[in-house]
């Protein structure tokens, strides 16, 4: 199989010589092709898209997004199931190191924040190109500029908007009578009912999320957050509520704080089995559609915090040696249609907020939406609250890092 | 003969193929690890990741969970094997166990850790099984008993996994080391049957199995499949780690993690070293014991003790499989309820698109793997034997050599060289990294029984004018079909236990029901878990069964008329 | 018993034969002569080489030991020959049926591929096994037939590979006192009657003496006692 007869370390030093002189950036350039020629390129091509895989429901809703294009554009989607974002950035990289400049293995990322940062500054993203999708002028900019700014980073058209997630908890209204309207009050309410509560360890984005949600809440001028960090005394500063918050925190949660939840499905069956009593999620309608999946009680109801929660945009963006960039580029204008986002708002399905502005839509397109049940447990807009920005995600790295420097030790 | 030209090249061949990618890939994981990896910027050789790692915080307590877990699981699988072979020695019970542990040995480390982790969770079955009539926990207790802070969890899982391996590796060699003789000598001389078996035939055997048992020393030291599932993650065991380093969004943090690789490999010779050390010391106060002479008691608490634990692990093991079953087909069930509420077979009928393609991969996978290392094997023993040729015991060494460096040590290397190679995230690399792991196992198994075939057949038919290679279709590979079968099929079940290579040389594009069941350990609906674990564990269970069934098959007819004839 | 006149050029002739392993000498130097049609009995206690001698004449010599001298079949030196072409057909104390062949498959096996056509190899190996007194057998499985049986079978095959030279592994060692004398009659007959140089290894006396042909002592050195080469002329009357 090794067809080339050199000695095995010459090999290994002709591929690190080689990728050494790939360092130079890959080449980016802007997409301006007509959206017909795009689309008949992208005609019987198989793209691999890298999406996180760990729920189910999810898994399902991507699962439907691959009979939809297979059936009207003739592209073959497979879902590759990532347990951690990161690891397609991993891989982008692991190619470029070895210099494969086309025909990568990846056609496709969701994507943001931390790891659309990090490829973005790496240069490792085609594009920018947005503009040339259809449905890309029917996002709701105005409203929501989250599609815009992605933890403060502009997204200059590297990446598309898929979804719009908000944090909010879900509890069982069974065992649970009264919810905390704050962080300060979740401290209380933890004291109250030791071993009841929890949050996935970071750096599982639901776990930082909520690391930010305090940050934010508890720090004296949350605007430095929207600035890359400046040096370490001022993240010792802006932090340290934080930090005091959690170490108050940690002795009332489950397991003692001693041991965390891989991820927030993971947390929603700890729910479910009776473990703790609530649960983070990043999905307004979740408990409605985890109720409708037999994962939840019927009793499983939604809160958020009175001063807002964070909420973000998710998007998908292309490598910078994405082989089937055509059938990428179809796919995620399909990901921002109406029918697309209407199917994955629905609690039925995922429960996931469209990125798209109804006013926009088609009167016809406008209905879809129009229709969607909302769910016994999903919070109408106006309860769901005001809805907080990103820090910067240099912020998170330094968080991240510190936390696992404190309590994963 | 071209044949027996080729013939020649063979073993070469077969090294090449499953070392070259093991030693490029430690080497394309030292020089990062050193600081030197050009695309990042690593252009000189430096100490300075070495620092950074020995800075990462909970480091000291990784490096604990993983000598911890790997030692304290090793020598209990260990001395379960010893002690329950040294007190059910010739018993019926060993035939009966040995048979429950051949499918054991079979079914995925990632399928054994699901069903465990369902089984002893605070919500799991044995809890719900007493509770809340006689615990009064209306609630699962607030206990860690998976991903516990000791790693305990993991040690279990690791021990249900290895005692099946190391309790048939014990049982082959066995026979190589004339026991019965010993144990005959051993009792006649007074001594009681456990105490017989660890004077007189455990020093002879203890030499046999040191190999397999420096591998479950290795692997239970590295695992990364396991350890997801059963192992505390904050911090996680360090092969676990290392790989979150690897996968990690600051790209600086490569070169760290290509050290903390290459710190697994040092821990796991210097634990091998350490076990070496303790084998010296075990042996001097193993001899003053045995010229004691003290003769032993009648050793029926030992037998008692050791048939209870190791039926206990095995009736878990089972448990736990049951479970997942169970949960495949659950449509709600919920603590502290003993049996789902609501059965369905929706999660079979929704995943059924998603599960057939997953384990058509597994399958061909599989296969592919087994064939080829199998047509490796038999060549190189074919080739053996033509020459008069015997596997030295540095070969041996050699040929555990995937075995013994730990998967996460050199497949970052391995990744960057296939990518080079312009074969990475194909099947062919997918493949190839599985051979890596089948073609020892494959040659383990096959070794033995083709050397045991009788040699003057072969000189029979040879006299008879059969050319060699007529002997080797027509004679030797017929009657060595079970064998061979037998051997295919072990080859297919390493092939679906492989997790880490999976995710390397797959890139993602390749999912195999192992990769797809850890995938979704962390996600949590038992439901998918139970489809995707059930069945993983169920296709080697199937190749076995396929290994046993088709010899009966082929020769069917023969066997009927011999019936029928001895009915006459 | 031989009726052929016999020349130099005819039998199977052993000269100056040697097995080694190593630097150690296993066996040897032996010269002997064996006519077409005679047996010509080797003995000597367990160990001693007499097997490997027999290999070395088959060319399935372990590959650990090594041979000298030449081994001469009608007048040919097939020393350097792979074993498949010598022609040398060899019974072992087990019969060595192939057990996942029937009775027919394992004589089929042995049938060169020069007898041509599904009848005419089926005749052949019928006619075989009608001679035995077998011919019911044909289609039965190896393991149920009984020792006797299997033995006959295994000598079959070995006939009708139209061996040059027969070579005889203690075949009779495993068959019980009765039984042994009618296999060790109908061996000898069979090979007598097709003219086959014969040369048979055995440490039971019996076997030598119902051989009738000349005897050769080999002992726990491998030497033979008063190392002549043995010829036609040492046989007794």
């Amino acid at each position: 199989m090794i067809r080339r007869r050199l000695p095995v370390f010459s090999m290994l030093l002709a591929a690190l010589a080689t990728a050494s002189g790939l360092c130079a950036a890959a080449a980016q350039a802007a997409e301006t092709r007509p959206w017909a020629e795009i689309l008949k390129a992208a005609e019987g091509q198989t793209v691999y898209w890298n999406a996180w895989g760990g729920d189910e429901r999810i898994n399902a809703y991507i699962a439907w997004v691959r009979d939809q294009v297979k059936q009207n554009f003739s592209i073959d989607l497979q879902h590759v199931k990532l347990t951690d974002t990161a690891d397609a950035v991993s891989r982008v990289l692991a190619e470029r190191a070895a210099g494969k400049k086309e025909d990568g293995a990846i056609d496709l990322i969701w994507i943001n924040g931390e790891n659309f940062a990090a490829m973005k500054d790496k240069q490792l993203l085609y594009g920018p190109f947005t503009k040339v999708l259809p449905n890309f002028d029917l996002v709701d900019f105005d409203n929501k500029p989250s599609t815009l700014v992605d933890f403060t980073v502009p997204t200059e058209g590297y990446e598309a908007p898929w979804g719009m997630a908000k944090l909010n908890f879900i509890y069982d209204s069974a065992r649970v009578e009264k919810t905390p309207g704050s962080i300060p009050e979740l401290l209380d309410w933890a004291k109250t009912y030791p071993g009841r509560f929890t949050y996935p360890a970071p750096p599982d984005f639901l776990g930082s999320t909520f690391l930010k949600q305090v940050l934010i809440e508890l720090a004296p001028d949350p605007a430095f957050l929207q600035a890359p960090v400046e040096n370490d005394s001022q993240v010792e500063q802006v932090a340290r509520p934080l930090w005091q918050y959690l170490d108050a925190l940690h002795p009332h949660l489950w397991r003692g704080g001693k041991g965390f939840p891989a991820s927030g499905p993971a947390q929603r069956q700890l729910l479910d089995d009776g473990e703790v009593d609530i649960t983070l999620s990043f999905y307004p309608s979740e408990a409605s559609s985890a109720i409708a999946n037999d994962l939840l009680p019927e009793t499983a109801r939604t809160f958020v915090l009175d001063k807002g929660t964070i909420g973000n945009t998710h998007f998908v963006a292309i490598p910078f040696n994405a082989k089937a960039v055509e059938g990428a580029l179809v796919v995620t204008n399909f990901l921002m249609s109406p029918k697309a986002q209407a199917v994955k708002q629905s609690p039925e399905a995922w429960g996931d907020d469209t990125v798209l502005a109804l006013s926009k839509l088609s009167d016809g397109d406008r209905q879809l939406f129009a229709t969607l049940p909302r769910g016994d447990a999903t919070l109408s807009p106006e309860e769901l609250g005001p809805t907080l920005l990103e820090p910067h995600p240099s912020w998170m790295t330094r968080i991240e890092a510190e936390w696992q420097q404190r309590y994963a030790r | 003969m071209p044949r027996r030209g080729l013939l020649a090249y063979l073993p070469a061949l077969t090294l090449a193929l499953f070392l070259a990618p093991v030693a490029t890939g430690l080497v394309g994981t030292w020089l990062p690890a050193f600081g030197y990896f050009p695309t990042l910027g690593g252009d000189s050789l430096t100490l300075k990741s070495w620092f950074v790692l020995f800075a990462q915080p909970g480091l000291g307590e990784s490096l604990r969970l993983t000598i911890l877990s790997g030692f304290l699981a090793t020598l209990i699988a260990f001395l379960l094997t010893i002690l329950l072979l040294a007190a059910c020695h010739g018993g019926r019970l060993i035939l009966v166990l040995r048979g429950l542990m051949a499918p054991l040995i079979a079914v995925p480390h990632a399928a054994v850790a699901l069903g465990l982790a369902f089984l002893i969770a605070p919500s799991g079955w044995l809890v719900r099984l007493v509770s809340p009539w006689a615990t009064g926990w209306q609630l699962p207790p607030d206990v860690a008993t998976v991903q516990d802070p000791n790693a305990l969890a993991l040690t279990f899982g690791l021990v249900v996994k290895e005692l099946p391996f190391l309790l048939l590796m014990t049982l082959a060699a066995l026979e190589h080391v004339r026991a019965e003789e010993r144990l005959a000598v051993a009792r006649s001389l007074g001594y009681g049957p456990v105490t017989a078996w660890l004077k007189a035939v455990l020093p002879a055997v203890y030499r046999q199995i040191r190999l397999p048992l420096y591998a479950v020393l290795a692997y239970a030291l590295s695992v990364v499949d396991m350890a997801l599932i059963l192992a505390p993650l904050t911090p996680p065991p360090l092969a676990v780690q290392v790989l979150r380093w690897f996968n990690d969004p600051d790209l600086s943090m490569r070169f760290v993690a290509a050290a903390g690789a290459s710190l697994q490999l040092l821990i796991v010779a210097g634990s091998i070293a350490l076990w070496r050390l303790g084998e010296i010391v075990v042996e001097r106060l193993g001899r003053a014991w045995i010229a004691g002479g003290r003769r032993g008691g009648n050793g029926r608490i030992t037998r008692l003790l050791t048939i209870c634990l190791v039926q206990g692990i095995v009736a878990l093991a089972a448990a736990g499989l049951l479970g997942l079953a169970l949960w495949s087909v659950t449509r709600r069930w919920r603590y502290p309820d003993v049996l789902p509420s609501a059965f369905s077979l929706e999660t079979w009928a929704r995943q059924a698109p998603e599960v057939a393609a997953i384990a058509g991969t597994t399958l061909a996978t599989g296969l592919a793997a087994a064939a080829i290392a199998l047509v490796l094997v038999l060549g190189c023993l074919e080739n053996e034997q033509r020459r008069g040729l015997s596997l030295t015991n540095r070969a041996l060494w050699l040929l555990y050599t995937p075995l013994l460096v730990p998967q996460v040590a050199f497949l970052f290397g391995t990744q960057v060289l296939a990518i080079q190679v312009g074969i990475d995230a194909t099947w062919l690399a997918l493949v190839w990294s599985h051979l890596l792991f089948v073609l020892p196992y494959v040659f383990l198994t096959l070794g033995d029984s083709y050397r045991a075939l009788d040699e003057r057949y072969a000189r029979t038919a040879l006299c008879l004018g059969a050319r060699p290679n007529r002997v080797f279709w027509q004679v030797k590979l017929p009657m060595l079909l079970r064998p061979v079968l037998f051997a295919l099929a072990v080859g297919f079940a390493v092939s679906v236990t492989q997790y880490l290579p999976t995710l390397f040389a797959g890139g993602g594009r390749f999912v195999t029901l192992t990769t797809e069941a850890v995938g979704l350990a962390a996600g949590g609906d038992r439901r998918v878990i139970g489809v995707y674990a059930f069945l993983q564990a169920l296709l080697p269970l199937l190749g076995f069964a396929g290994a046993l069934a088709l010899p009966q098959l082929l020769l069917g007819p023969r066997a009927q008329r011999r019936n029928l004839q001895a009915a006459a | 018993m031989s009726v052929v006149n016999l020349s130099q050029e005819h039998g199977l002739i052993l000269s100056q034969v040697e097995i080694r392993h190593a630097a150690r000498r296993l066996l040897g130097p032996v010269s002997l002569e064996v006519p077409p049609g005679e047996v010509v009995t080797v003995m000597g206690p367990s160990g001693c080489g007499k097997s490997s001698l027999l290999a070395l004449i088959c060319g399935t010599l372990a590959p650990a030991l090594s041979g000298s001298g030449r081994v001469l079949l009608h007048g040919e030196d097939i020393s350097a020959r792979p074993p498949e072409t010598r022609r040398v057909g060899i019974l072992f104390q087990d019969d060595l049926l192939f057990p996942h062949l029937s009775v027919a498959g394992n004589l089929a096996f042995g049938l060169p591929p020069a007898v041509h056509g599904r009848q005419e190899r089926r005749e052949r190996i019928e006619a075989a096994l009608a001679e035995a007194d077998m011919l019911s057998f044909y289609d039965r499985d190896p393991a149920t037939l009984s020792g006797g049986q299997r033995a006959r079978v295994a000598l079959l095959r070995t006939l009708l590979s139209e061996p040059r030279a027969l070579l005889l592994d203690e075949p009779f060692a495993k068959l019980d006192v009765a039984l042994r004398a009618r296999f060790r009659a109908f061996v000898f007959d069979h090979a007598r009657a097709q003219g086959l140089p014969t040369l048979l290894v055995t440490h039971d006396p019996q076997d030598a003496a119902d051989a009738g042909g000349p005897r050769l002592q080999i002992d726990a050195e491998g030497h033979i006692p008063g190392g002549r080469p043995a010829g036609r002329g040492h046989r007794p009357a």
